[in-house]
């Protein structure tokens, strides 16, 4: 009980502490205007994972950055009297970095969202999209129409427009990349994809096996600005207002071929315009039962795809490790190469490999190749804690099973897997626990577990306090029984083990 | 009968056996002495396969082992040594109970698995057995449960459970303080009665004059006496 309590003192102290970063982090004591004139540079963040045509490495020299939101920054910069910098950041958490103070605005295909009209202040837009469905060629079921895509599996970006036009009609499947969603349509896993017409031109029209069914609604990319810093955002407003307004703003999309009728609008951009992007404001909502029982689920799929993986890899394990030891020399070497290969390379990577890679030759479901990829993995790691129990068997148990009569098999059998599994017991729970939580990992092949459960409801209720603190709560709940019973499991074995050195 | 013939083992270069013969008759107690590193430990296991030898032959009832040059034995070699194993039944000096199993368990263990005996008539021979050494109350208790004195004689009733023609028996007393000892001593002696077949590695004068009826002593590789236990010490 005095236990249970003072952990919750502990956790209570370390929100606290994290509170009060978060609250340093926002107070900028000088204008942003000024703070940035002073440094003569502009920070702006962004992804370059996100890639052609926004910000990505010039093949040429890919130290040198391109793309047509480099040239937009350097444009303003040049307006406000400073230089821009890029910093790198994973498109997911470009708002939050943003609140922290990372950098000083956002530019990376923000698209104007709900969302994050709540939590950040957008500058006037740069760029106009539509939201553009493609559907396999051929495929007459796939309608331009949001509401025809009520059960369709349809395939987008997490946090996107598109997703959250996606929400309580179809069944979206969200991907981190931009090739990946065109790449399981083609493979047949969803129906449809929705994503910003820029994308879809680069990414899903050049694929013959896809057509353009069309387009659902329009959008704006715009710059995010800390609420903080209002007269910043005046000044880039500005600034695009003179970069558009000279034909530059055109010329840089031309030079990137986004320009067309849409993007007339940007010029003669007003007030009043900006007002209709932005929609009436409206507070964010709180996290209620719903979300509760989205995270529930969530954490439902982390314990399912944890179990079934750790189900899977302690039989691989206990196989690769037999072989190691006892299958012979062909056998004991391909083991080996098993075995180095998977802890020697990124489990993000063999998951990859064997969704989309894998894909033209076995179509394998998010959820089974979650299992499968976790499974394969562990079992390099729980060969090894096998391989470690069996030759923690002192070899006088193997010899007296042998003068007995018994096969090296029964041996191995009947005395010494059951004491090296005894002693594995702690490492492998301890394993699972690390499991619970490298599962996930699986959120990059569409499995919505409950961390990504977590950044969807974060950017829904505008805050990751809530959210986070819930799903920290649902890890703990699950991964500190299984190290409170592997640390007694431990503890009995040390003593027995002391028991039978004393003989 | 155990007949070792002409027996050569090194290992790497150094010679542990140099040209080993020597017979163990049926129902008789054989006592091997020697200085320590005299070769005794890997002749016992020599004759129960543990160890491979690189010269001569061993034959235990008719069963006969060849040299070998490696440790993995062949499908002919691994049926012969596992005949052999069930003839001779080995005790060593640290017991080697299995730790996972409690004293019951460790004595049923190989007639159900090895033998295919009925679970129900192992358990009531390994209560008689465990009786017969004096351990009736001893039972369920797992090996780290038990005293030294007491593994060991679980040990016993372990091989002794396989109804083996022979029993070999490296140091079955020396890790044991003298209390224990006697308690050991007490069961051999009682085998030994009863007529079993024994070979027995041994320090101790004492065990070779009470129970032995032969002895031989192994120095350097090599048997250099034979005899009555009074002329051999
Ligand atoms: N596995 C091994 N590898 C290398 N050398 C070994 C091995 N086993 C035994 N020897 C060596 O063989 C020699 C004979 O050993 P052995 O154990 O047979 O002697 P012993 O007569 O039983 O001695 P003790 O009375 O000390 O038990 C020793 O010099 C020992 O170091
Ligand atoms: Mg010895």
């Amino acid at each position: 009980m005095t236990r249970c309590r003072v952990l919750f003192l502990a956790l209570v102290v370390a929100v606290v502490g994290l509170l009060g970063l978060v609250a340093c982090g926002r107070t900028t004591p000088v204008s942003g205007l000024a703070r940035i004139r002073a440094a003569g540079v502009i920070k702006w963040g962004g992804d370059i994972q996100g890639g052609e045509p926004y910000v990505y490495g010039d093949p040429k020299s890919p130290d040198r950055l391109i793309g047509f939101e480099v040239e937009i920054a350097d444009a303003i910069a040049r307006e406000l009297g400073v230089r821009a910098e890029f910093v790198q950041n994973d498109w997911a958490n470009l708002v939050p970095s943003l609140e922290r103070g990372s950098f000083d605005i956002v530019m990376n295909g923000l698209e104007v969202t709900e969302a994050r009209v709540g939590r950040v202040r957008f500058t006037r837009p740069y760029c106009v999209f539509t939201e553009r469905l493609m559907a396999r060629a051929g495929n007459a079921s796939i309608a331009p129409d949001l509401l025809a895509l009520r059960g369709k599996k349809v395939g987008t970006l997490a946090n996107s427009l598109a997703f959250e036009m996606l929400r309580g009609t179809a069944t979206p499947v969200v991907y981190d990349g931009v090739e990946e969603p065109y790449l399981d349509l083609v493979n047949g896993r969803t129906d449809a994809v929705l994503l910003d017409d820029i994308i879809a031109t680069r990414y899903g029209a050049p694929r013959p096996e896809l057509q353009v069914v069309g387009d659902l609604r329009e959008g704006y990319y715009a710059i995010a600005v800390r609420p903080s810093d209002p007269d910043l955002a005046a000044a880039i407003d500005d600034a695009i207002g003179a970069i558009a307004a000279r034909g530059e703003l055109r010329r840089i999309l031309e030079r990137s071929h986004l320009w067309n009728d849409r993007q007339d609008r940007l010029i003669g951009w007003t007030a009043a315009d900006q007002t209709r992007m932005l929609g009436a404001p409206r507070s964010p909502p709180p996290i209620e039962r719903g979300h509760v029982m989205l995270f529930l689920r969530g954490a439902g799929v982390t314990l399912l795809v944890s179990t079934l993986a750790m189900a899977l890899a302690i039989p691989l394990g206990l196989l690769l490790s037999l072989a190691r030891l006892h299958g012979g020399p062909v056998l004991a070497r391909l083991a080996g190469a098993y075995v180095e290969i998977y802890r020697g390379t990124p489990v993000l990577l063999q998951l990859y490999l064997l969704y989309y890679g894998l894909a033209p030759v076995l179509k394998l479901g998010a959820l089974p190749a979650a299992v499968i990829g976790l499974g394969m993995n562990y079992a390099a790691y729980e060969a090894e804690v096998y391989r470690a129990g069996i030759q923690a068997v002192p070899k006088a148990q193997i010899e007296s099973a042998l003068a007995l009569g018994m096969s090296t098999r029964l041996a191995l059998r009947r005395v010494v897997l059951p004491q090296a599994l005894r002693h594995a017991i702690p490492n492998v729970t301890n394993d699972f626990i690390a499991l619970l939580k490298d599962s996930s990992l699986v959120s990059v092949i569409t499995v919505v577990e409950l961390t990504k459960q977590m950044t969807i409801t974060a950017v829904d209720v505008r805050s990751w306090i809530g959210p986070g603190l819930l799903c920290a709560g649902l890890y703990f709940a699950m991964s500190y029984p299984l190290g409170r019973i592997a640390r007694r499991l431990e503890k009995k074995l040390e003593g027995e083990r002391e028991a039978e050195a004393a003989t | 009968m155990i007949v070792v013939d002409n027996v050569e083992k090194a290992f790497e270069s150094r010679v542990v056996l140099d040209g080993v013969s020597v017979r163990f008759d049926r129902g008789k107690v054989s006592a091997l002495v020697g200085p320590s590193g005299g070769g005794k430990s890997t002749l016992l296991r020599c004759i129960n396969g543990l160890e491979r030898f690189d010269a001569g032959r061993i034959e235990v009832d008719g069963l006969v082992l060849g040299p070998s040059k490696t440790d993995r034995p062949s499908r002919a070699d691994r049926a012969t040594l596992r005949a052999i194993r069930l003839k001779a039944g080995m005790v060593f000096q640290h017991y080697g109970l299995f730790s996972h199993m409690s004293a019951l368990e460790n004595v049923m263990e190989a007639p159900i698995h090895v033998r295919g005996v009925a679970p129900a008539v192992a358990r009531e021979r390994a209560k008689l057995l465990l009786a017969q050494v004096g351990l009736p109350h001893r039972r369920n208790a797992f090996p780290r449960e038990l005293s030294g004195g007491e593994q060991q004689r679980v040990a016993i009733a372990r091989a002794l459970a396989m109804d083996p023609e022979a029993l070999l028996l490296d140091e079955p007393t020396s890790a044991l303080d003298p209390e224990r000892k006697a308690e050991v001593v007490g069961v051999l002696r009682d085998l030994a009665k009863q007529g079993a077949t024994m070979i027995i590695v041994t320090h101790e004068a004492a065990v070779v004059r009470e129970i032995a009826d032969h002895a031989i002593c192994l120095r350097d590789g090599k048997v250099v006496a034979a005899g009555s236990p009074s002329e051999v010490l």
